[in-house]
């Protein structure tokens, strides 16, 4: 071995343990505004992927212990399970969950080597599979008159036989569903925000959720674990694009405050398009990764099939990564003109 | 101190471990009974022995000649006789032995005659020849001929001349303590330097947690009857890096593959315009240095050591402990691994570190690269070191180039900070070693191809000569024969003449295709060969490595 001989003692295990009690102050906001279910949610999606990161890593000839301990396959699946409706069934919160690591992570050669996100390979997967199922969402208690405990979530989750009109009773549309509907109901924005699931930025609970992300994501950009410039390039990808739509038409585009405090943009900005392995490695490449995802998102949520666009974006902006990669090297101490390379 | 300073970006902040050896006083080590000169101690052709075995010589003498323009010469560290030259093991990594002339010292110590140089009377080119002869060379670990640094060349000048004070290496304190002990010493140094580059601006860079040094430096700076200033700058490592130096003190860069001096600033280590005064002064070429012995030691200090001691007697002398896991010669983010303790300490020597499990504990097995650019962050060269790593790992040298993989430093901030532990300098270091041995491979084929063409050429060449040739005597011969009576057709005597050049031809081609075609890698000289040995000893060793940094660790689980 040759040197150094020294090194600090920062691990891959300590930067996903950080990623996760980055993730601790939204769940437990979740908790407190949404009722308990998503602990169910976020157990179950843990213990598949570590089921499956084991099997895989032993299907691959890799030793388990270093990578179950490296955390990562945790951090999949509680940003899978987070992005998930909080009542989805348990076949489909294990089923993206095995997407996500099987497929996503250890097919293109496991930690470090997958080209897409794993847990928004999972989530795309999803929903575009089953769409219906994922609108499970439990609307925030403060609208729910009988809220469900944490067995009635589990309940629910696994299946068990829950009368229609409790679940009816929790079950809601989430802001941007709601958004969506109206519009292709010829709603206007005005209109439809004075529906009683929005709050003052986003929907009710919706907005102190995003908040709680926000505040994690913030925590991880003080610990160094992240860098500024994807989450500061994307919440301005969002404010730009949905600002200069809501300009120009406000009774037809949601306001860019609005599109900010959905909690996906916070988790998205902070906690997936983050994620290293699938993002841009150069100052400028993230800041363009960053712009582009908010770009997407707006985009998608406006003009495309689906409520929200957060996923497909960053999926999207995971496939330029190489190209922005490469025309974005920063220039190298004592660079010259001359002695710049050509991108080839 | 109102001198602007900038930053270098990267750079990493080690813990410093300089408050262990830089308190004791200094000692010179005692003499020990066998000392081993190495001939190649710098970079550059090695020295050549001018004595013989069995040979009595004293301290200072000269035993190797310098070989060539960028060598240095060594000398007898001490009276004695010589023992033996030939193969010993010397302070490389490789582990393999190269050449080195053995004393068996006296005890008497006795100096060859020694008198101070008139620096300011003689020719510069003299001057320098001189220090070359005396062995001078930088001693902050390139161990770069200092004649040549002093050559400013027929049309540059160097306004600027750099004292690095830096010692950013975590550990090693003898700059420091030369500093704060020999700072006059080091100024009339200074003045020779300035003297054959003819500077303009002098700075002393010191980094800031060594405010003795500072101190020091700055009172003897005050006796100077031109400006020196002296300047604290931020300790962060490398910031004692030539390059990081530069940047921090003047805000300029050394230009990718381009010396300093072309941007007209020179640099030397502080140790070596020491040794530069010595020689001046004093005339005493480079035999001893100060040597940080600390670590996993009982005692950790500096001591005055002379060239060619066995780093054995210095280790036992600061006091070894039970425990220890390895030396280190350098710091513990550059410093290389001694494969033996017999090893003498040599002119590039500035620190052995010894290591202990509690100090050095094993570095964690390397998980996969998960791109998180801290690497890049702090990499003070501006590299992108995740992608240098895919390129070194995946072979693709050429990209790795493009990368300027040939602008890394190997300063190891990138290996310090990867939180999956991947020997990152490692890989750098077989992918250049990799593309010095396919430029190498090249450039023999490419010489054998130009040597079979021209052979071709050749041919082509003599055979159409010959026939031209043939052609005029065969005319010459039909015309003296249309001239005598005809007895034979003339269309005869042409093929007759066709039938003979074709047999010369093939005879010809016969011969030539016996000569075996000369190969490259015959009647080098040993040096060379040595060199390519451990080349790929070398690249074994890191192809080893590069394979699968997950291998041992699947032992392990």
């Amino acid at each position: 071995m040759a040197s150094p001989f020294i090194i600090d003692r920062s691990s891959v295990t300590q930067v996903m343990a950080w990623v996760l009690a980055a993730l601790l102050p939204g769940i437990a906001v979740y908790v407190w505004l949404f009722g308990p279910g998503i602990l169910v949610t976020l157990s179950l999606a843990t213990v598949t992927a570590l089921a499956a990161e084991a099997v895989m890593l032993k299907a691959r000839g890799y030793p388990a212990k270093p990578f179950l301990m490296d955390l990562s396959a945790i951090v999949t699946a509680w940003l899978l399970a987070l992005s998930l409706p909080s009542l989805a069934p348990w076949w489909l919160i294990v089923t993206g969950t095995l997407f996500a690591i099987v497929v996503a992570k250890h097919l293109y050669g496991g930690l470090g080597q997958n080209i897409f996100n794993p847990a928004m390979v999972g989530y795309a997967v999803l929903i575009v599979s089953f769409p219906v199922q994922m609108t499970q969402w439990a609307g925030p208690l403060e609208l729910t008159a009988t809220p469900l405990t944490l067995a009635q979530s589990a309940s629910v989750i696994f299946g068990g036989d829950v009368p229609k009109a409790t679940l009816d009773a929790v079950t809601m549309a989430t802001p941007l569903d709601a958004l969506r509907t109206g519009l292709l109901q010829q709603h206007t924005v005005d209109e439809i925000m004075t529906q009683s699931i929005f709050g003052h930025y986003g929907g009710i609970g919706f907005e102190w959720l995003a908040g709680a992300f926000l505040l994690g994501g913030l925590v991880l950009w003080a610990l160094r674990i992240i860098s500024w410039q994807v989450p500061l390039a994307f919440l301005a990808g969002i404010w730009l694009a949905a600002g200069f739509l809501h300009f120009f038409d406000a009774g037809r585009f949601g306001a860019p405050w609005f599109h900010l405090f959905a909690p996906s943009v916070m988790l998205g900005a902070f906690f997936i398009a983050t994620d290293p392995v699938s993002g841009a490695t150069t100052p400028r490449g993230k800041l363009i990764f960053g712009f582009g995802a908010g770009l997407l998102t707006i985009i998608i949520r406006t003009w495309g099939g689906y409520p929200d666009g957060v996923a497909f974006a960053i999926l999207l902006m995971n496939l330029c990564v190489p190209l922005i990669d490469q025309y974005t090297q920063p220039r190298v101490y004592g660079e010259t003109k001359k002695t710049r390379a050509p991108p080839a | 101190m109102s001198r602007e300073l900038f930053k270098f970006k990267g750079g990493v902040h080690p813990p410093e471990h300089k408050a262990e050896s830089n308190t004791r006083p200094v000692h010179a080590a005692p003499l020990p009974k066998k000392l081993v000169i190495p001939l190649r101690q710098h970079i550059g052709n090695p020295a050549k022995p001018v004595v013989e075995v069995g040979d009595r010589v004293l301290k200072g003498q000269l035993i190797g000649a310098a070989d060539g323009y960028i060598s240095a010469a060594v000398h007898a560290s001490s009276s004695g006789i010589v023992s033996a030259i030939g193969p010993a093991v010397v302070p490389h990594v490789s582990g393999l032995p190269d050449e080195c002339i053995t004393l068996s010292t006296d005890g008497l110590d006795e100096w060859i005659v020694h008198a101070p140089l008139d620096y300011r009377a003689m020719e510069p080119s003299d001057l320098r020849m001189r220090l070359r002869d005396l062995g001078i060379a930088g001693l902050g670990g390139a161990v770069f001929p200092s004649a040549v640094k002093l050559d400013p060349g027929a049309t540059h000048s160097c306004p600027t001349l750099i004292l690095n004070g830096g010692e950013c290496e975590p550990w090693i304190t003898c700059d420091d303590v030369l500093m704060r002990t020999r700072a006059d010493d080091i100024l009339q140094g200074v003045a020779v330097m300035r003297h054959l580059l003819g500077s303009t601006e002098i700075l002393i860079g010191i980094e800031d947690n060594k405010p003795e040094a500072i101190a020091a430096m700055q009172a003897a700076a005050q006796k100077m009857d031109y400006a020196i200033e002296v300047v604290a700058v931020p300790a962060i490592y490398p910031g004692g890096g030539a390059k990081q130096l530069i940047k921090t003190l003047t805000g300029r860069e050394v230009p990718s593959g381009k010396l300093s001096t072309d941007i007209g600033i020179q640099v030397f280590n502080v140790g070596t315009a020491y040794a530069l005064a010595r020689a001046v002064h004093h005339g005493e070429p480079l035999i001893s240095r100060l040597v940080t012995v600390t670590g996993h030691v009982l005692r950790p200090q500096n001591m005055e050591v002379l060239i060619g001691t066995p780093m054995h007697t210095l280790i036992t002398l600061a006091g070894d402990r039970d425990g220890t896991t390895g030396v280190l010669m350098g710091g513990p983010m550059m410093g290389m691994p001694m494969p033996d303790l017999d090893v003498p300490v040599v002119k590039a020597t500035n620190c052995i570190l010894v290591k202990s499990r509690d100090l050095f504990p094993p570095l964690p097995a390397a998980l996969p690269c998960i791109r998180c650019t801290r690497c890049a962050d702090a990499c003070p060269a501006e590299l992108q070191p995740q992608e240098l790593f895919r390129f070194a790992k995946t072979g693709d040298f050429g990209r790795a180039q493009e990368y300027h993989l040939f602008d890394c430093i190997e300063c190891g901030c990138c290996s310090y900070v990867c939180p999956s532990h991947i020997p990152l300098v490692d890989f750098y270091r077989y992918a250049k070693s990799e593309i010095w041995a396919r430029e190498k491979e090249k450039r023999a084929a490419d010489l054998a191809r130009e040597r079979h063409e021209f052979r071709q050429f050749r041919l082509e060449r003599e055979k159409k000569e010959k026939a031209e040739k043939l052609a005029a005597k065969a005319q010459a011969k039909r015309a003296e024969l249309a001239a005598a009576p005809a007895t034979e057709g003339p269309a005869q005597t042409d093929a007759d003449a066709k039938k003979a050049l074709i047999a010369a031809a093939l005879a010809r081609a016969q011969a030539k295709k016996a000569e075996v075609a000369p190969k490259n890698v015959d009647h080098l000289p040993p040096e060379k060969q040595r060199e390519i040995e451990e080349i790929e000893a070398r690249r074994a060793k890191i192809r080893e490595l590069a394979r699968q940094p997950l291998e041992t660790d699947e032992k392990k689980s």
